[in-house]
């Protein structure tokens, strides 16, 4: 076997698996606090990657250098995609809480549905080049033909920002609650827990990794239209429901298993079928692991 | 059960039906010559048909107020199919049951060719501005069948040829997107390529379209060692693929359609568009023939002409200076004009191949040049 086309392909899985890592994080976050879909995450994605574009234009207009856009426009982002996933949960989701799940689902496409339409009537239904804000690092010129700068950039932040979430998770104030809130809400407001404040939390921080995954992603493709958070949204809560729904390695693993699936079945076999051979390989890992690879079993009250 | 009121308005139908016969039926006048225009001229697909009736009113007006065509004033029979096959074998029997000598259309591909048998039967020249079928003209079937407009193939055979003649490349990587579109350009080219035996066909692949990365299909295109890639498909993707090869220091030629033919593509990749050949339509609007009959549709009927507009006035302009030319309405003898003698249409000077394809007309090779894409020559 061709070692060296092994390597390649094992690295385009690599990436493709990061960057749906980078949105799975935040569909997984929400599901294991408040067991909703929110499939208004991709959208988010896509405001991040347009808020991006509209601060590194102005920026370049400017003549700043590229890491100071990135660092800029990814803060902007962040802020306001966090906004946006703030006020989805208190229009979207929080009147709902009470109400069966499948409505707060309907509610969550139909925020998708309308976030797409908002950006495609505000904006352009065209694709829009995006800026290449993730500079070339002069030390990785001699591989740059095997891996690219935006490559390991989109690596490393997505290990990062898995760490950051497993501690913020673990070890702070915030992530007790989060735990507490996601295990029995009721009783978590009895101990004087504000489930409120701590869901909005939960999608502040989701929204802000879905943000810089946009700008991440966005700058790593080169183009960005109103569509972009659909697919991505999608692969990416496959890739959830895959490492298991709620967990963080789950989710990050999910999507590296999903990522290395496509691209080795795209490199020996055929990119014809590459969506039909991730989705086969979903059933089959669901049927027998149901509740994903590292998802925990839960006993349901009877 | 029949009510007095149904029965009445069956009664009343019919009449009309009669009626609408007797005022269309065949005119006495015996010295003019008929002009068929057939298509879909009400229905869901009327907009592509009624745009070459008023082609061929506005052609017959201009021909007729010249004097005709050898002596004779032409007479327009225009007949609807609605784009539907059963109705077009109906529509053509009418047509050439009224002694049309030469027909304009049909429109649809499905239509066409279920009246072309007819039409051949009784050796009548049928030229289409917009069908578009391969098979109509290369099974070879239909010797009375011509047109005025590319066939589907028509962009594929030139990619091929390109990269095969100009390029003289060896090895080939055929991508498509799995549209409809792409897709079948890229079933043309590979049954082109694999019909040639001047280059190998290495790679035949299918991207998803809207997917994050494609680095493992650039990877896969690296590794068939093609020296020219032929991509089915729009420019969003071809972008990326073009980057991503570009990134990764590869120089394999890229090779695409009309749907990559568009600014955005370049605006998109940016410095990596530089040197991509896409095929795209002949550029006509500055062809004086053709302002010269926008301004007389603008004119005539106060909007803007639809579409294969540019095609019908063409057909109707080849079709009538074939008649001219040959001397009378004979078949064989207007089939030998439209073959040898050229004639100026606002889709350019054309004469028609053996198969009955326009040479000359469609598309032409355009590359990336200093971000802007130039014609080939």
């Amino acid at each position: 076997m061709d070692l060296e086309y092994f390597f390649e392909l094992f690295l385009s899985g690599l990436t493709r698996g990061s960057i749906y890592a980078l949105i799975a994080l935040g569909y997984t976050m929400v599901y294991g606090i408040i067991e909703l879909i929110n499939f208004a995450h991709g959208e988010i994605y896509m405001i991040g990657a347009f808020t991006g574009l509209i601060v590194a234009g102005l920026l370049t207009l400017l003549g700043w250098p590229s890491l100071a856009i990135l660092l800029i426009a990814s803060i902007v982002a962040i802020i306001y995609s966090s906004a946006y996933g703030w006020t989805i949960e208190k229009i979207a989701y929080k009147p709902l809480r009470k109400a069966p799940r499948l409505s707060a689902l309907i509610s969550a496409i139909g925020m998708s549905l309308f976030l797409q339409n908002y950006v495609l009537l505000a904006q352009t239904s065209d694709f829009l080049p995006f800026p290449n804000l993730i500079p070339d690092f002069k030390f990785l010129e001699p591989i740059e033909h095997i891996v690219r700068s935006s490559e390991i950039m989109i690596y490393s932040i997505t290990t990062i920002v898995m760490v950051a979430l497993t501690i913020v998770i673990k070890f702070t104030r915030m992530g007790k609650a989060m735990r507490a809130t996601s295990q029995d809400r009721e009783m978590a407001m009895l101990v004087g827990i504000d489930v409120n404040r701590v869901i909005s939390m939960t999608f502040i921080l989701g929204s802000a990794t879905a943000a810089l995954g946009g700008i991440l992603i966005a700058s790593h493709i080169g183009q960005i239209n109103y569509y972009i958070g659909f697919l991505a949204g999608i692969k990416a809560f496959v890739a959830a429901v895959l490492g298991g729904i709620g967990s963080m390695p789950g989710a990050v693993l999910g999507s590296l298993v999903l990522g290395w699936s496509e691209s080795f079945f795209t490199g020996y076999i055929s990119s014809d079928y590459e969506d039909v051979f991730a989705f086969l390989f979903l059933v089959v890992i669901l049927i027998f692991r149901p509740s994903g690879l590292l998802g925990r079993k839960e006993a349901d009250k009877v | 059960m029949l009510n007095r009121r149904t029965t009445k308005k069956i009664a009343a139908i019919a009449a009309t039906l009669f009626l609408s016969v007797v005022i269309c039926g065949p005119a006495l006048a015996a010295d003019t010559i008929k002009f068929g225009v057939a298509g879909a001229h009400s229905g869901d697909l009327a907009s592509y048909g009624l745009p070459s009736v008023n082609a061929a009113k506005l052609v017959v007006a201009d021909f007729n107020a010249k004097g005709g065509v050898l002596g004779k004033q032409i007479e327009l029979v225009i007949e609807d199919d609605v784009c539907k096959p059963e109705v077009a074998t109906s529509t053509a029997t009418k047509l050439v049951g009224e002694g049309v000598s030469v027909v304009l259309g049909h429109i649809c591909s499905g239509a066409t060719k279920a009246a072309l048998g007819i039409y051949k039967d009784s050796k009548v020249v049928v030229m289409s501005p917009s069908a578009t079928n391969p098979a109509l003209t290369q099974s070879g079937d239909y010797p009375n069948f011509f047109r005025t407009i590319a066939a589907d193939d028509a962009q594929a055979r030139m990619e091929v040829d390109f990269a095969l003649d100009v390029l003289k490349v060896k090895k080939i990587a055929v991508l498509h997107d799995k549209g409809d579109y792409g897709k079948g350009l890229a079933e043309f080219a590979k049954s082109f390529l694999e019909a040639d035996k001047r280059a190998e066909l290495v790679l035949y692949e299918g991207v998803t379209p809207g997917a994050v990365d494609y680095s493992a299909v650039v990877q896969k295109i690296k590794r068939s060692g093609a020296e020219a890639v032929i991509f089915g498909g729009y420019h969003p993707e071809a972008s990326k693929i073009v980057t991503l090869m570009r990134k990764k220091k590869m120089k394999t030629i890229f090779i695409s359609d009309d749907g990559v033919k568009d600014d955005t593509f370049i605006k998109v990749a940016k410095k990596y568009a530089e040197g991509v050949y896409a095929t795209g339509p002949k550029d006509v609007s500055k062809n004086p023939l053709t302002k010269e009959y926008l301004e007389k549709h603008k004119a005539e009927f106060k909007s803007d002409p639809g579409a294969f507009y540019d095609n019908a006035i063409s057909a109707s302009i080849a079709l009538l200076t074939a008649i001219q030319n040959s001397g009378s309405t004979d078949y064989d003898a207007i089939v030998k004009a439209l073959q040898t003698k050229e004639v100026d249409t606002p889709v350019g000077s054309i004469k028609f191949d053996a198969r009955g394809d326009a040479i000359g007309v469609g598309f032409t090779v355009y590359q990336v040049k200093n971000g802007a894409y130039v014609e080939v020559k």
